[in-house]
Parts: C-alpha cells; sequence; structure tokens
C-alpha cells in the first residue's frame, strides 16, 4: 500500500464557488492509504507547491493526487514540484475537478460528490503509478515549411537566418502565393509585387533554403525532432537545373488556349509556361492536359526550340524522402466557389467578377496591362456595385459561419484605386459592417469616402440581373434611408469569403494536428500558444489557421520561426516515457497494432522462446519503438489478446479508475 | 410591447429572429418591396422588439407574396416570409370583437344561404 497525499485547490472561487472542498479533502482523507488530506487556496502557488513538497517529506509519501485545474495546466507544475522533493514526477495524478466538474456544474451538493468520486478515482490510479524515467531523443537540425506564400517565405527566411536548413514545399510551379497575384497592398497602396519579390529572390539565394516548387507532401512520420517526410516532385518534363527560365519555349508553343490560373482564368497562357515574370523558381513547366507531345505524341516544338536542351517528355514524378526536426504549415487559402450564390449571377455574367479576379484586372501583368476593362466587351465600365460579405457570415448552409476579415480592407482598397484612376466612375460598396480594426486601417477606409467619394450604402444587394444591353441590373436595400435602390451597373464585384486550402485537410491527418470545423488549423491554445499547433514541433504559419491580411501574416510567420528555432537550438528533447510496450509472451502476432499506430513506431520480430516442453520455438512478436511511440494509447484498445500495454496509463490502472467510480 | 402576441408569432413562425444580422438582403431581394408600408427586414426587427400591433394593423401583411426569395437568400436562415405569414394569422385569428349575434341573423338570411355557414360563423366567432 502507498503512503498519498491528497490535495484539493480552491483555484480562488473557480473550485470553492460550486464545489464544498473542505468536504472533499475529508472524504478522500478516508480512502486506503491516504495518510495525508488538505485543502488549499491556490495550490499552483509557490506556497501551494511547498505544501507539497513538505508533505512529501514529511510523511514520505509514495504518491500525490491534486484535486484541480486540468492536467494540461499545472500537471508539469507538480510533477517538478515532486521531483524538487525527491519523488519520482510520475508518481503525481491530478484529478480535475474544474474544467470536468466546477465549472460545468451549478448544484453544490452534486459537484461535491463528482469532485469527490474523481479523486477517488486518481487515488485509485496511483496505487498503481510505477516510476518512469524519461529518455533523450536527438533533433534533426532541419525544418519543413509547407507552402511558399508570403507566410511560408517569411518562416523560412527568419529560420535561415538562424542558421538552420529550410525545405519550402510549394505545390504550384513559383512560390509567391495569393500575394504575387495581388496588385497593390493596404493601407499604404505599394505595389504587392514590389515588395514580395526581393523575399522570393533572397528565399532562393539563401544557402540554407531549398525550394521543392511543384512538390507535395506526400508522408509524414515519426514525431517532434525526428519527422521523417517523403516528398513528391511532380514531373514538369522540364529539366530544372537545365532550365534558364528564357521563355523561348512558352512563346514557340503552338497550344495557347489554356486558361491562365495565374490571372483566373481571365487570359489564355500557353501548354507550357512560366506562371509570371518574376516567378521563382524561374523554370518553364509543361502542362500534360493540354501539351500535344505529351497527349498525342504530336508537336515537339519546344525541345527544338529549346537551346539547352531541358525539356524531358519522358520525366516521372520523383518521390525524395527528407528527415526534419520541425515542420510549419503555411498553406493559405483560397476564395470560396461561388456557383451556389445563383443571385449574383457570377456563372451567367462574365462582368460580376471577384475581388482576386478584379485584382489581375487591374494588375499591370494581368489581361488588359492594367487598364481596367469590362471582360465581356473591354469596354471601360462607367458603374461599378461592390457586394461585401458573400458567403462570409452565414449559417452553416448557406456559407462560412466566420468573418473573412480581409474584404472590408481590400474593397475600401479597390474602390480608392478605382475612383484615382477613373474619376468619371461611380462605385458603389453595399456593405453589413465596416470592419476595420487594424494600423491605419479606419482612416484608410474614411479617405475611400470622403476624399474619393466612394458611395458606402449600409444594406445588401439581393438581386444582380445581366440585362440585354449589357448593363446589369443591382437590385439591393438602403437600410437607412429604407428604400430599394435599382443600380445599372457595367460591373459587379463580389468580396467572396476565403476558406482554407484544399489540401489542408488530408495534411491534417498526415501531421496528426487538429482542425476546426471550417478546416483552419487549432492552435495549442487560442491564446497563448497562437502558432504551435497541440502536436509537437508543428508550428502554424499565415491563413492556414485563420484569416488573416498580409502584415498579420507576416507577424505569424516570424512567430513560427521563431518556436520553431527554440526546437532547432536543442540538442535533445526529452521525450515522454509513457510509451506502449509488449508483453511478449501474450503477444499473438496479429498485426493489429502496427496497423493503427499513427506514428509507425511498432515493427514485428520474430523471436525465439522457451516452450513448457523445453523446446524452443519461434514466434512473431510485436516491438515497440521507445523513441517513436508518443503514448497514444491506440495499439492498446487495438490489441485483442490484452498484451499491450501503455506506462503511465496500464489497463490495470485505467480499470481501477473505473471500478472506483463505479463503486 | 405585447409579450404574448409575440411568443405567439415566434412560435407559429418558428423562426430566431435573433440570428438576424441586419444585413437588409431580404428587402434587397424583395419583389414586393416598394408596395409594402414595413418591409420584410423591418419585420424580422419589430417582431423582436414586440411591436406586432403596429405590423398586424399595417397593410403589409397582406403585400407579402410568399414568394420566399428573402427566405432563400437570407444568409443567416432568419426566414423572414415566415414572420410575415405569422404576423398575418394573429391577425386573422384576432377577431373576437365583430362575431355574429344570434339578433344579426334574421336580417343576414336569404334562401341561398346555406343553414351551415351560419351555425359555423356563430360558432366561429361567438365568445
Amino acid at each position: 500500500m502507498q503512503r498519498i497525499g491528497v490535495f484539493v485547490c480552491h483555484c480562488g472561487t473557480n473550485i470553492a464557488a460550486t464545489v464544498d472542498v473542505k468536504a472533499v479533502a475529508e472524504a478522500l482523507g478516508h480512502e486506503p492509504g491516504v495518510v495525508i488530506s488538505q485543502d488549499y487556496q491556490y495550490m499552483c502557488s509557490e506556497s501551494g507547491q511547498n505544501l507539497v513538497k513538505d508533505a512529501i517529506k514529511e510523511h514520505d509519501l509514495g504518491g500525490v493526487v491534486i484535486c484541480s485545474c486540468s492536467p494540461r495546466m499545472h500537471e508539469n507544475t507538480f510533477r517538478k514540484a515532486a521531483a524538487s522533493a525527491g519523488l519520482n514526477p510520475y508518481l503525481v495524478e491530478i484529478a480535475n475537478i474544474r474544467e470536468q466538474c466546477s465549472w460545468i456544474h451549478k448544484d453544490i451538493a452534486t459537484a461535491t460528490e463528482k469532485a469527490i468520486i474523481l479523486g477517488k478515482a486518481a487515488i485509485a490510479k496511483v496505487h498503481l503509478n510505477t516510476p518512469l524515467t524519461s529518455m533523450e531523443s536527438p533533433v534533426v537540425k532541419r525544418a519543413l515549411v509547407i507552402g511558399g506564400g508570403i507566410a511560408g517565405i517569411q518562416t523560412s527566411l527568419d529560420i535561415a537566418e538562424a542558421g538552420f536548413d529550410v525545405d519550402i514545399v510549394e505545390k504550384q510551379p513559383t512560390i509567391g502565393g495569393k500575394m504575387a497575384q495581388i496588385d497593390k497592398t493596404f493601407p499604404t497602396l505599394d505595389c504587392a509585387a514590389c515588395i514580395l519579390t526581393p523575399k522570393m529572390v533572397e528565399a532562393s539565394q539563401n544557402e540554407h533554403i531549398t525550394i521543392h516548387s511543384f512538390s507535395e507532401v506526400e508522408d509524414v512520420k515519426g514525431f517532434v525532432g525526428n519527422f521523417t517526410v517523403k516528398i513528391r516532385k511532380k514531373a514538369r518534363y522540364v529539366d530544372e537545373t537545365k532550365c534558364t527560365g528564357c521563355g523561348l519555349c512558352t512563346e514557340k508553343c503552338p497550344m495557347k488556349k489554356v486558361p491562365n490560373e495565374f490571372n483566373m482564368g481571365l487570359d489564355n497562357r500557353s501548354a507550357v509556361y512560366i506562371p509570371f515574370a518574376q516567378a521563382v523558381p524561374k523554370v518553364a513547366t509543361i502542362d500534360p492536359n493540354y501539351c500535344m507531345m505529351l497527349k498525342n505524341g504530336k508537336c515537339g516544338v519546344c525541345s527544338k526550340v529549346c537551346s539547352v536542351g531541358a525539356i524531358d517528355y519522358k520525366q516521372q514524378d520523383r518521390i525524395i524522402e527528407e528527415k526534419y526536426g520541425a515542420i510549419v504549415v503555411a498553406t493559405g487559402f483560397n476564395p470560396i466557389k461561388l456557383d451556389k450564390y445563383d443571385e449574383f449571377a457570377y456563372s451567367q455574367c462574365p462582368d460580376v467578377v471577384t475581388s482576386l479576379e478584379l485584382e489581375r484586372l487591374m494588375n499591370a501583368a494581368g489581361p488588359n496591362g492594367g487598364t481596367l476593362l469590362r471582360p465581356s466587351d473591354k469596354t471601360h465600365p462607367h458603374t461599378i456595385v461592390f457586394v461585401q460579405c458573400v458567403g462570409s457570415r452565414c449559417d452553416d448552409s448557406k456559407g462560412k459561419p466566420y468573418c473573412s476579415k480581409i474584404c472590408c480592407m481590400y474593397t475600401a482598397k479597390h474602390a480608392m484605386l478605382i475612383r484615382e484612376k477613373y474619376p468619371d466612375t461611380e462605385v458603389y460598396v453595399f456593405y453589413i459592417d465596416v470592419r476595420t480594426p487594424g494600423k491605419n486601417f479606419d482612416e484608410f477606409y474614411r479617405r475611400a469616402v470622403e476624399q474619393y467619394n466612394v458611395h458606402y450604402i449600409k444594406g445588401m444587394v439581393g438581386k444582380v440581373t445581366p440585362k440585354s444591353d449589357g448593363k446589369i441590373g443591382v437590385q439591393a436595400s438602403d437600410l437607412l434611408s429604407n428604400e430599394q435602390l435599382h443600380i445599372d451597373a457595367d460591373m459587379v464585384v463580389l468580396a467572396a469569403a476565403i476558406e482554407p486550402d484544399k489540401t489542408a485537410r488530408p495534411l491534417a491527418t498526415m501531421l496528426t494536428t487538429q482542425m476546426d470545423t471550417n478546416d483552419f488549423f487549432t492552435e495549442a491554445h487560442p491564446k497563448l500558444r497562437p502558432v504551435e499547433s497541440a502536436t509537437a514541433g508543428i508550428f502554424l504559419s499565415g491563413a492556414c489557421q485563420g484569416p488573416k491580411d498580409i502584415p498579420e501574416t507576416v507577424a505569424q510567420g516570424s512567430a513560427a520561426a521563431a518556436k520553431a528555432i527554440g526546437l532547432l537550438c536543442k540538442n535533445s528533447i526529452t521525450c515522454n516515457p509513457c510509451t506502449a510496450h509488449s508483453n511478449e509472451l501474450m503477444c499473438n502476432g496479429c498485426s493489429s497494432c502496427e496497423k493503427v499506430c499513427p506514428y509507425g513506431a511498432i515493427t514485428y520480430i520474430d523471436k525465439e522462446f522457451r516452450m513448457p516442453d523445453r523446446t524452443t520455438a519461434i514466434r512473431r512478436v510485436a516491438s515497440v519503438n521507445p523513441a517513436v511511440c508518443q503514448g497514444c494509447g491506440a495499439c492498446t484498445v487495438a490489441c485483442p489478446s490484452g498484451a499491450m500495454d501503455l506506462s503511465g496509463f496500464s489497463n490495470s490502472q485505467i480499470m481501477a479508475e473505473v471500478d472506483a467510480i463505479c463503486k | 410591447m405585447n409579450k404574448n402576441l409575440k411568443e405567439q408569432v415566434l412560435r407559429s413562425s418558428g423562426v430566431n429572429v435573433l440570428k438576424c444580422m441586419r444585413c437588409g438582403k431580404c428587402s434587397g431581394t424583395c419583389p414586393s418591396y416598394d408596395e409594402m408600408e414595413y418591409h420584410p427586414h423591418q419585420f424580422v426587427y419589430m417582431v423582436e422588439k414586440g411591436d406586432i400591433e403596429t405590423l398586424m394593423k399595417s397593410e403589409s401583411i397582406y403585400k407579402c407574396l410568399t414568394c420566399f426569395a428573402c427566405v432563400d437568400r437570407c444568409p443567416r436562415g432568419v426566414q423572414p416570409a415566415k414572420v410575415v405569414e405569422a404576423v398575418r394569422l394573429a391577425a386573422i385569428r384576432q377577431q373576437d370583437g365583430n362575431h355574429l349575434s344570434p339578433d344579426q341573423i334574421p336580417s343576414l338570411l336569404d334562401e341561398d344561404l346555406p343553414q351551415q355557414a351560419i351555425v359555423t360563423a356563430m360558432r366561429k366567432y361567438a365568445k
């Protein structure tokens, strides 16, 4: 029988207001093995910890139960306190009587009863706790950044600056992401390319940074400090090491009718292409869906004109494998598809465009060379209507429930730029709320109204109707003057909601990180750990974690880099000793555990056993690599023979807890 | 503010008016807008405030075409047309005062009027 100490925390009134802590301490004091049971106002405070330490020494405790908040908050605090008093830290158990009791109950009598039961379960478990010792595991001093937009570029540059090697994996043929497509940036109106392309060049020239463009993460194995990642380098049918980016092949390619995704499909590109002039790496890529040589073996023009012989029609996807200590996710966002919003006629009328399409229409490298023209008839628009919150702030069945955050500002930017460049154009902005928190943001919006005379109307567009004379009928409400407006517009611009990139969900599964219902990555703590995922060694950068503008994205990119650097600086990290182990005499070699292990920690070995009749037999049994095991417990549940067990959370400990609760 | 009336309208419409974010898309989409004294977004807001008697007296309740364009397009799924419908029902049901009294019946009788209609009118509207 262990000598156990029980310590019940008031947590101010967080626990004490709903749970009779004195009664809990009194009741748990009568449990078998408990030699001391006391309550205290703040057990996590220094004097509270001293209470625990002194009791360990004075009563020669062999186990400690703390009834307090979630172990995610203070388990470490009390483990350290126990260790400093000479007790193995894994002989401390936390009974969560705050999040799982006082905060969710109102009735004092029932909450107190439940707190006592939770305490009893922890006492039952701690009786079976055994001292555990942590091991050390080395850290691979190399980081992987998934996504080469401004978030990924910033993170990579910062990690490289600290002297560590970084690999960027970008699925497009070039890095740059959405920012490369943007014309001007708010609130300073400086040109996006002018501030982005130097960073792209810096990334490509940095000796510590390797860019895997046109590549995707295929598989992730391992754990913090020691990830093994398979990267698929997609066949671009051009030898990256030979191509000089001269662009001759793109000029001579006869297949010129391919929708240009960089210009949002508003113009065409050739089948062999370089996305834009400042692309990094500046290497051509052949689109196999359109290349006539790859489709039916006839053409070969690009190969003939290429002076360095870089074209390779036989190129195959290649899979490379690398080891990393830290992974930063920077997968970014996309505007949502607008097919289901029939009322805005986006699919019927080419002059109804999204805001990102307008960026391209206004950009010097865009389809019209920077002159704003209607896509349908290439005439200058004189009346433009902007619609805010298209698909944002919606009921779940209608769109995204969140505010996309960036639309108010970029719409003000668009309205202002149009009024500046084309003063004869009337610009209407229909808004529900104008949300401009941010440095110099509201001033920027007010400038659009006061200086540029953009008509901001509180209300929503209800219906958009393309007319036979080429105009677009816009029917909307003006809530402040309580009237319905009918505007004959030349163009309608929809501020489409943004959503995480579609590749994020499968990636989250590979990384065993969590996502919210909108597929944004979940941070480890919404306030205090905003750039870390709950999975150790995985960090979050940019809009993959939530809608963000460029300054916020860059700030988060640098923050994620700082966290990654903090990890890469260490030579080794302390492993969790709560790992699985298999009882070889009970293991029947079925492989169930191997299949469910998300970390690849389990292998099967052939081992010689002495049988009862003094013969030997070779049996196939599971073997766990404790350095790789993260202690998730999936194998212990899957094992049909009960051979697999988890240190610190053994089957007998769990059953003891259940028994204590059901008693 | 008539609390019972508000309860009745909320219950019979099945609408949670608190979901409204005041975007005005319902009124932006309404084909009967110009015919109405109170517009779809005002219906939602006035029901939230409990100002239902004003709506019941307005002819707007009969101007709604029940085309459900507002229901289809509301980003928050508020269903304004169902609120209008519920106010209309409340107005129709609240006719205690104008039931037929037996004294009125003889003058209304004629050979073509089915006797059943008179009995129904009495039962329906009698206190």
